[in-house]
């Protein structure tokens, strides 16, 4: 037995001729934190998808808990553990907290053929879940869209713990927030890892990813550049790595270039 | 209790204490969807109670005539309600009621199918529609405007050469000797509590005939099918897992369908709602008729999505009620109405529907700002 909670092996992915990803792999421990950095079209997307069951890898194989698995849709990946938080978070906003905790997932009481949504009890546990994180909802029934975006990343956070995950992948949490918002995320999920949960942390923002990861993979045009202990690498590092660090240093130079010209 | 201790403590932690309002009831009011309908519904009442209380609107036979017509429009305007929280709209509606009341007559009168037997193929025939609407809207990512738009035309188009192929006219009479012995017909076509109108009558409480009969006979079916679709719809809309689905399947699809709603099976179950409801609608005034006219339910559609509108349904999906759209109903019904009681000419009852609509939806964009924007 491995000591590895979920080991994503190899995995690759075509879109025609596109290669969106190209042997990429990760491995997780419980209690782990992995940030996956990569900038805009790295393949990170496509990435997440995967893991969520969205797509089937043309390559490679998933293996959770020392067991091969193959997704058919996302309902899989949510069934062994797998909860997915989405950029979009998933969250209507127009519908209630309550109504947005259950969706897809409603707990439901009565006789066979007349089940009635258990409103009841899902707005005590959604008001109790939201109160374990320090987020105080006034009343479950108002509206998502009344709250902040920290707020309403931490419910969807939340919701994906509630009904199982194990693996926890989270998109962007901290990309649409200010510091106060991102930093409350940061700090939930921190607490989530502590309890056992394992983390894949998607993002492009190294200075978000780098105090609360404990490994890092950079991802560079769908190949996966390596995972990095914390120790191993320094923020600068991981920076530069990301596409956009090098691109960086070579507007640096040629800037400096183009400043010298002028001057001459 | 122990929640509400915990939100202070972590009110202290977070220091978010400024932000904190207390709800005022007016504001869960402001919160419902229906708020708007059901002003205006109490609007239109006083009005005509003033303008209209002395004139017979308000007798038994009167009230009945005005229910009548909301309840025939608000049996679509509920089904309509439910597909647009669910995100689409349905063009098709009144072509479907005149389609469906083809369905009934032409079988019965020219085949000689039992009426059970040609209601029942009218019914499978609107399941068939709704789930093609549905299906073609699902799997093409069409939106619904144009499919159910084609389908307006299509379905009309039909019912009309089919007609006029089989009985070489456009009407189809005869149906009403049929209903007596039929073992369903009567769901359709029977007023309910007449004894209670007999009663009232012989009580000299309500107009009568000059034979001692009372004018008004019973409550028309219309209006029961109404009531229990307004509760059903409610029902399912508030207390069942399948209405938090509409809802979301209408307020986000991709978000719906990443936590695992079925949001195609939602959405095509709601077109199948609308073709029955307009073949509920189609049975009843045929039955009533005792013809069916290829010409049934025009533009029913599009006052059906009035009545949900000023209910309180947004056009964008994901939110509204049942209730509101009965309401919406009830307001047109009783205008529609009650304008032959007042001086108005009835020319202005359209422009009156516009004026109403407009005023909703103005008003509904308001709510809907408040709602997701009070942070």
């Amino acid at each position: 037995m491995s000591d590895y909670l979920v080991q994503f092996n190899n995995i690759s992915k075509f879109f025609g001729k596109v290669i969106a990803l190209k042997n990429v792999t990760m491995r997780l421990r419980k209690g782990e934190i992995m940030c996956l950095l990569g900038d805009n079209g790295a393949g990170k997307s496509t990435l997440i998808k995967t893991l969520a069951g969205v797509h089937k890898p043309d390559e490679g194989e998933i293996i959770f808990e020392d067991k091969k698995i193959i997704f058919d849709s996302p309902r899989d990946a949510l069934d062994i553990g797998i909860g997915t938080v989405y950029q979009d978070l998933a969250l209507v906003s127009l519908m209630s907290v309550t109504r947005n905790f259950f969706m897809g997932r409603e707990p439901q009481k009565g006789i066979p053929f007349l089940k009635t949504f258990d409103v009841e009890k899902a707005n005590k546990i959604a008001a109790e879940r939201m109160g374990q994180i320090g987020i105080d909802v006034r009343d479950p029934s108002q509206a998502v869209g009344t709250m902040s975006g920290g707020e309403r990343q931490c419910l969807a956070i939340s919701r994906a713990i509630y009904f199982g995950a194990k693996v926890l992948v989270l998109d962007e949490p901290t990309s649409a927030l200010g510091v106060h918002q991102a930093s409350m995320v940061l700090k939930y999920i921190v607490k989530a890892a502590a309890e056992g949960l394992a983390v894949i942390l998607i993002t492009h923002n190294v200075h978000h990813a780098y105090p609360v990861g404990n490994s890092f993979t950079v991802l560079n045009r769908g190949r996966s550049m390596g995972t990095f202990q914390k120790k191993d690498i320094s923020r600068e590092k991981l920076l530069s790595m990301m596409a956009g660090g090098e691109e960086l240093d070579k507007l640096e130079v040629e800037l400096k270039e183009m400043d010298r010209v002028a001057r001459t | 209790m122990s929640v509400k201790s915990q939100s202070i403590q972590s009110k202290k932690q977070t220091g978010q204490d400024e932000r904190l309002k207390k709800i005022s009831p007016l504001r869960v009011l402001l919160n419902r969807p229906e708020l708007g309908a059901l002003g205006g519904s109490i609007l239109v009442f006083i009005f005509f109670g003033i303008v209209a209380g002395d004139t017979g609107m308000f007798s038994a036979y009167g009230a009945l005539n005005f229910l009548d017509v909301s309840a025939n429009l608000g049996i679509i305007a509920i089904a309509a309600a439910m597909l647009m929280i669910g995100g689409e709209f349905d063009l098709s509606i009144g072509s479907m009621i005149g389609f469906a009341g083809i369905c009934i007559a032409i079988p019965a009168i020219y085949w000689g199918w039992p009426l059970w037997m040609s209601i029942t193929f009218a019914f499978a025939m609107a399941v068939l529609i709704g789930y093609f609407n549905g299906i073609m809207v699902v799997r093409t990512g069409l939106p619904s405007f144009i499919v159910t738009l084609a389908m307006l035309f299509i379905l009309r188009g039909a019912t009309l050469a089919i007609t006029r192929l089989i009985t070489g006219r456009t009407q189809v009479p005869g149906l009403r000797v049929l209903i007596e012995d039929d073992p369903i017909a009567w769901i359709f076509a029977t007023d309910t509590f007449q004894w209670l109108f007999n009663w009232l009558g012989k009580m000299k409480l309500i107009a009568l005939r000059t034979d001692g009969t009372p004018l008004a006979t019973g409550i028309p079916p219309s209006v029961i099918w109404f009531i229990a679709l307004t509760l059903f719809a409610t029902w399912i809309l508030m207390k069942t897992r399948y209405g938090n689905w509409i809802f979301a399947s209408g307020g986000d699809k991709v978000g719906a369908t990443n936590v695992g709603v079925p949001v195609g099976r939602v959405k095509i179950s709601l077109f199948i709602g609308t073709a029955v409801a307009s073949t509920i609608f189609a049975c009843i005034q045929v039955l009533d008729a005792g013809s069916a006219d290829t010409m049934r339910g025009t533009l029913k559609e599009l006052e059906a999505i009035a009545a949900a509108v000023v209910g309180g349904c947004l056009l964008t999906g994901g939110y509204g009620s049942a209730i509101g759209a009965a309401l919406g109903a009830i307001i047109f019904g009783t205008v529609s109405m009650g304008i032959f009681y007042t001086d108005v000419d009835t020319d202005w009852f359209k422009v009156f529907l516009g004026a109403m609509m407009l005023i909703a939806v103005v008003f509904n964009n308001y709510i809907r700002r408040k709602v997701t924007e009070n942070k």
